[in-house]
């Protein structure tokens, strides 16, 4: 028997020991599975490509339902993303099916940003479930996975090649999702256009280094028929809801005036394959990659720009414990540094402007200094003047007296002669 | 939460169980079996005739071969095959337990080995390059129980209350044929009084949808703990070979539900919950641990009054992130408070300037008024000065011209001009 995972991971030292009769181990894949049924299984589709390209068609022919959601129009601004939750099952099977559509894609003038939504929205399933991994308290046993497991990529059938836009958009999605191409509408494109059509666009692929989903060959009991359907790649289909009576069977089908176009006829188109691959045979391989392979991707880089590392400087593994701290002790040393600046930042104003209200100050001193120096002068000025006159007053003065002197020494001469007349005249 | 949609077809997911079971065949399996219990239990010999094997034979000696002197923890590896399935299997054992005259603290040794088997399994889900996460955790403690017929014995209450929320404790009636059928049942029943006493969390089988499964776990728990016997010999009874211990008075079968609960044991413990077992150590002990490790590294340093008693559901990195949140917050209020401490500040002093200046303008202007008022005063005693003067000197002119004309009268008088 080919040797398990577990095994391997044993290593060569374990023994292995005969058994001498039936243990009952043998019950725990079927233990496992009915936990799994149980429990219930979930998928999550995300279908991206043009709009009028048949993605909801396609899905509802896919799963015999019809899902929600309104043909769109091409006037929209941008590309978004709506994502609808169905519970279907099947016999005893209960399946969670998320059908995420791209609304808008390829619909504006500049599509550069095309791919940008998409991109977002796969990065924040993966950035959900890690939030949920890193909790303290968390509960992943239970939790609703909401991460892409399958990217159907709608080719619009054109019979030449890849759009640029395909090329540039799956070259941006194969490292975070599971792309598996098909070319929508395939019953516009006659048998030997799609030989040379499949052929052109698989080189493209590949020149561009686009990895597409490959169906996994490493499982003997389903090896063979994926390796065959791997080859059959990108898958030409038609989706239709329709039926029409071919003998005596309702099938599901396209009718045209020349011919009916049969969905589930493999000679036809290859619905049939895509089914079978997509859902029958591979659903839980998909799941499984997303899970091991992309999701860890998206982990590795989102720790490691975080700044999280396995090993220290001297290639020694860092315990957990210690990761955190490392990473607690920076992050406390960050928050005071910022305080510290802010801190910083105020001392350096205040000081500014007490320099600038000490100017204000002594200019204002200044002036007032002027002032009272020039109120000196003024004051100097006065008295001067004031002096003078004092001493006109006294000069004055002196003559008044002086006059009134000489005047009263006159008149008591003259006063006596005046007198005298004045005497005689009388007489 | 989501919508229920009808399916007008067979659409072929049915099939996905059958996918996960090629994928987990393809992986295989792993399984650790943790067995505790004094020496002599035949703990080895059980877990022979569990898995049928010579898991401890001559060239692998079990540990009641070995004499111990401190209570280890060993384990051995083997990988099984059965009907396509591969399983790695390992069991743990733990001589010396229960065997020294002083057994403090005997199930330390075995606490540290669980605890440690988490922690591997924490670094590794935490590194930042995963690759496979080989899980050697206990998934399983088979605790065996002396058969005294009495009660537990207070090592036995020590142990379970010590490991019961750490692994999945499943006690067992060891070498259950030296009690009578009825000494059993009064055993069985003494041990789960006191089990519920004690509070005591054994492994307790899951409820599930499927009334026949429910009616299969009834039965097996009316049956605990189980009672078993172990052999490693397979002795001929009937003509059928089977194994079992031979006695003077008869065979003890191994596989003989009216003798022991053997079968009841190997069939829960492998062939129904095995996964069960798996998933509960998984989802309830290895969190339990996980979450109270990582509270302890998240809130190092951190003020415990908030986290007191309560672990958050945040991952550490959350924990940083809100704090951060918070810490701008924080600055936010204090720049802002700064800036109006600030603000009245500059104002206070600004208003002090401005009175300041208000103040020596008013001096200013008061001086100056005085100095008009001065100046004006000046004036006036100026003009007054001056008017009184031109006065005066008008009148002495007058005067002096009045003299002038006397005098001139007098002389012209005196020469006899005037009559």
């Amino acid at each position: 028997m080919a040797s398990t995972e577990i095994a391997r991971q044993a290593g060569e030292g374990v023994r292995g020991v005969p058994l001498a009769g039936h243990v009952g181990f043998d019950s725990m894949p079927d233990q496992l599975v009915n936990k799994s049924v149980n429990r219930g299984f979930c998928f999550n589709i995300l279908c991206v490509g043009e709009t009028g390209l048949g993605k909801s068609t396609l899905m509802d022919t896919l799963f015999n339902t019809k899902f929600e959601g309104e043909p769109t129009q091409h006037n929209q601004p941008g590309v978004t993303l709506k994502s609808y939750t169905y519970e279907l099952q099947e016999s005893n099977v209960r399946l969670k099916l998320t059908v995420v559509n791209t609304v808008g894609f390829g619909d504006q003038i500049n599509k550069e940003d095309s791919y940008k939504s998409i991109v977002e929205f796969i990065d924040a399933q993966f950035e959900a479930y890690l939030q949920e991994e890193l909790k303290i308290k968390r509960t992943l046993h239970s939790y609703h996975d909401t991460r892409i497991h399958a990217c159907l990529y709608f080719i619009a059938p054109t019979g030449h090649s890849l759009k640029s836009l395909d090329l540039v958009t799956m070259k941006k999605l194969d490292s975070k999702v599971n792309i598996i191409p098909i070319i929508a509408k395939s019953d516009a494109i006659s048998k030997s256009e799609l030989a040379k059509f499949k052929i052109k666009i698989t080189s493209e692929l590949v020149s561009n280094g686009v990895q597409i989903y490959q169906f996994p060959t490493d499982d003997e009991s389903v090896a063979e028929i994926n390796s065959t359907m791997n080859s059959h790649l990108p898958f030409a289909v038609v989706g239709s809801t329709e039926e029409v009576k071919i003998g005596n069977k309702m099938v599901k089908a396209r009718q045209y005036p020349w011919g009916t176009v049969q969905v589930e006829n493999e000679n036809h188109c290859d619905f049939v394959k895509l089914r079978e691959m997509l859902i029958r045979v591979n659903m839980e391989d998909l799941r499984e990659q997303t899970h091991t392979r992309h999701y860890e991707l998206y982990r590795r880089c989102k720790l490691e720009e975080m700044g999280f590392k396995d090993t220290d400087p001297d290639s020694k593994p860092f315990s957990l414990q210690e990761t955190y701290e490392a990473k607690r002790n920076e992050f406390m040393g960050e928050l005071q540094k910022k305080e510290e600046e802010m801190r910083q930042m105020f001392v350096q104003r205040v000081k500014e402007k007490e320099a600038e209200l000490k100017e204000a100050e002594k200019e204002l001193h200044e002036k007032f200094d002027r002032l009272k120096k020039l109120h000196q002068d003024e004051k100097k000025k006065l008295e001067e003047k004031k002096k003078s006159l004092d001493d006109e007053v006294n000069i004055f003065k002196q003559k008044k007296t002086a006059a009134e002197l000489l005047l009263n020494q006159a008149q008591q001469a003259g006063g006596s002669t005046t007198l005298k007349r004045d005497k005689e005249r009388k007489n | 939460m989501g919508q229920q949609k009808n399916l007008d077809g067979y659409v072929g997911f049915a099939s996905l169980p059958n996918q996960v079971y090629r994928k987990s065949v393809k992986r295989g399996f792993e399984f650790t079996l943790m067995v505790v219990g004094e020496s002599g239990l035949g703990k080895s010999t059980l877990i022979n005739s569990l898995f049928l094997t010579d898991l401890y034979s001559a060239e692998y000696p079990g540990p009641s071969h070995r004499i111990k002197k401190t209570v280890q923890v060993e384990q051995s590896k083997v990988l099984i095959k059965e009907g396509g399935v591969q399983l790695l299997l390992t069991i743990v054992d733990t001589p010396g337990f229960g065997d020294a005259v002083d057994n403090s603290n005997c199930w330390q040794p075995i606490i540290d080995h669980i605890d440690s088997k988490f922690e591997d399994y924490l670094n590794s889900e935490s590194r930042v390059n995963r690759r496979q996460m080989p899980d050697s955790r206990i998934h399983c403690c088979l605790y065996f129980i002396a058969p005294s017929g009495h009660g537990l014995k207070p090592l036995d209450i020590e142990f379970m209350k010590r490991l019961h929320e750490k692994v999945n404790v499943i006690p067992m009636i060891a070498k259950a044929d030296t009690l009578t059928p009825e000494e059993c049942q009064q055993f069985k029943k003494q041990i789960m009084r006191e089990i519920q006493e004690h509070k005591i969390k054994i492994y307790e089988f899951p409820e599930t949808d499927d009334e026949e499964e429910n009616r299969l776990v009834k039965k097996i728990k009316d049956k605990l703990p189980l009672a078993v016997v172990g052999s490693n010999t397979i002795i001929e009874v009937n003509g059928k070979r089977v194994r079992g211990r031979q006695y003077p008075w008869g065979v003890a079968e191994v596989e003989n539900s009216d003798h022991c609960d053997f079968t009841i044991l190997r069939d829960m413990l492998i062939r129904t919950h095995m996964q069960d077992l798996k998933d509960v150590t998984n989802n309830v002990h290895y969190e339990n641990y996980r979450s109270r490790k990582l509270a302890a590294v998240t809130y190092n340093g951190v003020d415990n009054n908030k986290a007191k008693g309560q672990l958050s559901t945040k991952s550490p990195l959350a924990q940083m992130e809100e704090e951060r949140r918070e810490h701008v917050a924080k600055m936010k209020k204090m720049e802002m408070e700064m800036e109006q401490v600030f603000e009245m500040k500059v104002k206070e002093k600004v208003q002090k300037l401005k009175d300041s200046e208000a103040e020596l303008q008013r001096r200013h202007e008061q001086m100056k008024k005085n100095l008009e008022a001065q100046h004006k005063e000046l004036e006036e005693k100026r003009r007054v000065f001056e008017e009184e003067r031109v006065n005066w000197e008008t009148q002495q002119r007058l005067e002096q011209q009045k003299l002038e004309a006397s005098r001139t009268l007098d002389k012209n008088k005196k020469k006899g001009k005037i009559f």
